[in-house]
């Protein structure tokens, strides 16, 4: 009887290839990675359907798309960037930093970490297959009755509810995952207090997400019993209830495509100033207050419905009282810069103009807490220049910087330097000739979402000026584009610790090694990194020996 | 009309709201400058100037947190006093009695009737110089209603009745448009309302309370049109009031076209009301407005003229 080899499948021999990993990693980098991949191809799709808008707009009575066609991409680019691209890009950075922060492994659990990224996926097809049986062209907000049956017929809604409720869980099961993490998996040392204001941040985003989709998910599924089963929830019952839910989810959504682009500019600011964040307790506290707030803001978007002056009194107030901690956090920005020694790189120069452009939309997101503004100037530009200044100009140049200042421990190597300074300079060109101009339309009072408008004077002009920088924007994130591929072969080396970074993550190889660290320091103060660095000066010790303005005091000088 | 309507309150609702807005930009100019300005001038005065070492380590300083918070508190707490002011007197509460014009937003025109019976479409008409209470709803999806220079906006809400003063203080002309999204022809939902003295006001609604004047036989195309609007049935949308009984009005679909030719704006404000513009909208209705409720009729050249001259009889 001869010996037979075990029969092994044939394939086991083969290594798997690069594309099956990325499909089957529970490896929380890739996960991340793959969260700003998937991102990637939808800011490409979504930012296509903006400049096609834009074309539509570019001078009054175009006819370059019918009304319903406008619609649909008026649709599809909301919801496109605000679940398909913000999201996951906040997600992702989540993912990839907020273990490696906190000194752990992984997630609390990799395999639902997995999970909720191909929910997410799995959303974002569902919303790209919709154009098959007509793209839903109710709005990404969706207003009852106009979002119902009678009004909007094509399948496409149905299918965008179902990317949202999909894509939904997928992001819930995540908000579970960062809590549990931030809250079990902090290394030795890594008390509350002592967590990176990154690893903060997006941990009580955590809360937000985990509050605010469920009120999503349950509205979505009110929608679809209206569609399918005709129950008449919003019809024969209240259009205005769908506003409720929405919004109650809708606020918190904006703050929580934010509160991490914050915690990346809290990252990058001390970094590239070369002191700690000021204030760390009121930056810290005060994103606990945010999300408090956050859920009791959300009627501000319906002033013009008539809920009655008590009400909007109520959350106009809310409203204004959500710009102090705001507020404080800004003014911290800046503090941290006072005396310090800044480096323009380009993380800390779209950090600069994140501040410049994210000021300006929280300004005049106070406009509309101001209610009687609020009645002359909701759903018109105005509206479009704000929260495209606080989603654009603040949420996603936050990101840049942060894809700035990570991309050398993603991938061990630079972005290019002259292609990044290029891409830099026509993306804020580009951003505040689009957006800046619609704040002026708003006033002239050009309503939003329509998709074309008369001949008055000066709408034509300031719309074309608008679409023209649209594609300036373009080619600034195309380069942006090239700079990410081509450096990851052809950038400079960067090593564990490029920036001298003060957190765990500049502690490990870039890219991290599997399993993250292979010895951690003993950790002490909130920059454990800043401590090896500096044996004879560390954080926790300073206190008692330094002066008032940081300086280590005379008689401490020499010793140790 | 004005560039910036916002900036041209042309009543004493609108007006608060006008004063309110220029001082809340300048203090938010005021921030932002602050900000934009202390950042311009860290970047300057702290960047790196090729020193080797770190500089001092600053944690933080509770003064000057709790100064800018205090300042912020002070910003907010005034800017809350002036809202609630302001409110109160652009936005006035409504009484329960009897509105002035009821206002009926359909998928894609204005419907503005009055209690004795007039209905006009795109076209608002006031008495200048006093508040006009106005009732608002919709027959099908969310609209809004917004005439900038005389007053707030407001959603016009199917199953709600909202309820807005407005007032114009002088004789005018001022725009207005639907402010929520509403479909695909939400471009589409302009009007206009004309403000004018009380006297010319009244004449000008007793004429719209009027049926309409049938066409009178010397004009044999508007006869011949009047007997097109039947045959085509055009009446089970469009009412016009005093049309013979043989074209019966069965639907409140389409604009009322009693006194059609008066009007200034048509479909929504896409034409200007003019005997050419209405045959090009008769011929190309689709085509003028995509999604329009109104068909492409399949008319003859010589029906879409007789048409157009009983409507245009129609004053």
């Amino acid at each position: 009887m001869s010996q037979r080899a075990p029969a092994f499948p044939k394939t086991s021999a083969r290594r798997p290839s690069a594309v099956w990993k990325v499909l089957t990693s529970t490896d929380h980098k890739s996960i991340g990675l793959t969260y700003m991949g998937v991102a990637a191809v939808f800011l490409v799709l979504g930012g296509l359907e903006a400049l096609v808008m834009r074309l539509q707009l570019a001078v009054p009575g175009n006819r370059l798309l019918a009304g319903e066609t406008y619609d649909r991409f008026l649709t599809m680019h909301g919801t496109t960037m605000i679940f398909f691209v913000l999201l996951p890009l906040l997600l992702g950075f989540t993912n990839y930093l907020l273990p490696l922060q906190i000194g752990a492994r992984d997630m609390a659990f990799p395999r639902m970490n997995a999970f909720s990224l191909w929910l997410l996926v799995g959303g974002g097809l569902l919303l790209y297959l919709s154009p098959l049986t007509g793209a839903p062209s109710q709005g990404w907000f969706s207003y009852a009755p106009l979002s119902e049956t009678p009004f909007t017929p094509q399948r496409g809604v149905d299918l965008w509810s179902a990317a949202l409720i999909v894509g939904g869980y997928g992001t819930t099961l995540t908000a579970v995952n960062v809590l549990v993490t931030g809250a079990r998996l902090r290394m030795r040392g890594m008390l509350y207090k002592r967590l990176p204001m990154f690893a903060w941040m997006s941990w009580i985003n955590g809360f937000i997400i985990l509050f605010a989709l469920p009120c999503l998910t349950a509205v979505l599924l009110m929608l679809e019993v209206d569609r399918l089963l005709g129950a008449g929830l919003f019809t024969r019952g209240d259009p205005v209830l769908w506003q409720h839910y929405f919004w109650l989810f809708g606020h918190p959504e904006i703050y929580l495509l934010i509160l991490p682009a914050w915690g990346l500019i809290s990252e990058i600011i001390p970094v590239f100033s070369r002191k700690p964040i000021f204030g760390y307790e009121f930056v810290a506290w005060s994103t606990v207050a945010i999300a408090f707030l956050s859920f009791a803001v959300y009627a501000h978007h319906m002033f013009a419905v008539g809920l009655g002056w008590p009400v909007e009194l109520a959350f106009g107030t809310t409203s204004m009282l959500i710009a102090i901690p705001t507020g404080i956090k800004v003014f911290n920005w800046l503090a941290t810069m006072w005396k310090g020694s800044v480096r323009y790189t380009l993380p800390m120069l779209y950090a600069a103009a994140f501040i410049v452009q994210f000021t300006f939309g929280g300004v005049s997101g106070v406009t509309f807490a101001v209610v009687p503004i609020d009645w002359q100037l909701t759903d018109t530009y105005y509206v479009v220049a704000h929260f495209h200044y606080v989603l654009f100009g603040g949420s996603l140049f936050a990101v840049l910087a942060g894809l700035h200042y990570l991309y050398p421990k993603f991938t061990g190597r630079f972005l290019d330097e002259r292609l990044g300074r290029w891409g830099f300079w026509l993306n804020v060109i580009g951003f505040n000739g689009v957006f800046l101009v619609q704040h002026l339309l708003g006033l002239m009072g050009m309503p939003r979402r329509v998709y074309t408008y008369p001949d008055l004077p000066g709408w034509g002009a300031l719309n074309l000026f608008s679409t023209v920088s649209g594609f300036v924007l373009g080619v600034g994130l195309l380069l942006l584009l090239v700079n990410l591929i081509r450096s990851r072969t052809h950038g400079r080396l960067a090593g564990r610790d490029p920036w001298n970074g003060w957190t765990l993550e500049w502690l490990t190889d870039s890219p991290p090694q599997e399993g993250n660290f292979s010895q951690l320091p003993p950790l002490h103060s909130r920059r454990p990194l800043w401590d090896l660095k500096h044996p004879d000066d560390m954080d926790h010790v300073r206190p008692r020996r330094h002066d008032k303005n940081g300086h280590i005091r005379e008689e401490e000088r020499g010793h140790q | 009309m004005s560039t910036y309507p916002v900036f041209s309150p042309a009543s004493s609702l609108a007006q608060p709201i006008t004063d309110l807005t220029r001082l809340t930009f300048w203090l938010g100019l005021g921030v932002f400058l602050i900000v934009a300005l202390v950042l311009g001038y860290f970047m300057w005065r702290y960047r790196h100037r090729g020193a080797d070492g770190e500089p001092g380590q600053v944690f933080g300083n509770t003064t000057d947190e709790v100064s800018w918070i205090v300042a912020a508190v002070l910003l907010v707490a005034f800017l809350l006093f002036m809202t609630v002011r302001v409110a109160a007197a652009s936005s006035p509460a409504t009484d329960t009695r009897t509105p002035d014009i009821y206002v009926v937003a359909h998928q894609w025109y204005w419907e503005f009737r009055t209690p004795d019976g007039a209905a006009s479409s795109g076209e608002l008409h006031i008495p200048a110089g006093q508040r006009v209470l106005l009732d608002l709803t919709s027959t099908d999806v969310i609209h809004d209603f917004s005439a900038p220079q005389l007053a707030r906006k407001i959603d016009v809400i199917p199953g709600q009745h909202n309820r807005l003063w407005i007032e114009a203080a002088q004789p005018g002309t001022f725009s207005g448009v639907c402010n929520e999204f509403c479909g695909p022809e939400h471009a589409w939902m302009r009007f206009v309302v004309i403000a004018e003295p009380l006297a010319e006001y009244r004449a000008h609604q007793a004429v719209q309370a009027a049926a309409a004047a049938l066409p009178s036989a010397s004009n044999a195309s508007a006869v011949r049109g009047a007997q097109v609007f039947g045959r085509v049935q055009c009446g089970a949308c469009h009412q016009v009031r005093g049309q013979p009984s043989a074209f019966p009005h069965s639907g409140a679909v389409g604009p009322d076209l009693t006194h059609f030719a008066s009007r200034r704006i048509l479909a929504g404000g896409v034409l200007t009301n003019t005997p050419e513009h209405l045959r090009q909208w008769l011929r190309n209705t689709q085509d003028i407005k995509p999604g329009a409720r109104m068909p492409t009729l399949p008319l003859s050249e010589s029906e879409i003229s007789d048409l157009s001259s009983y409507l245009e009889a129609l004053k």
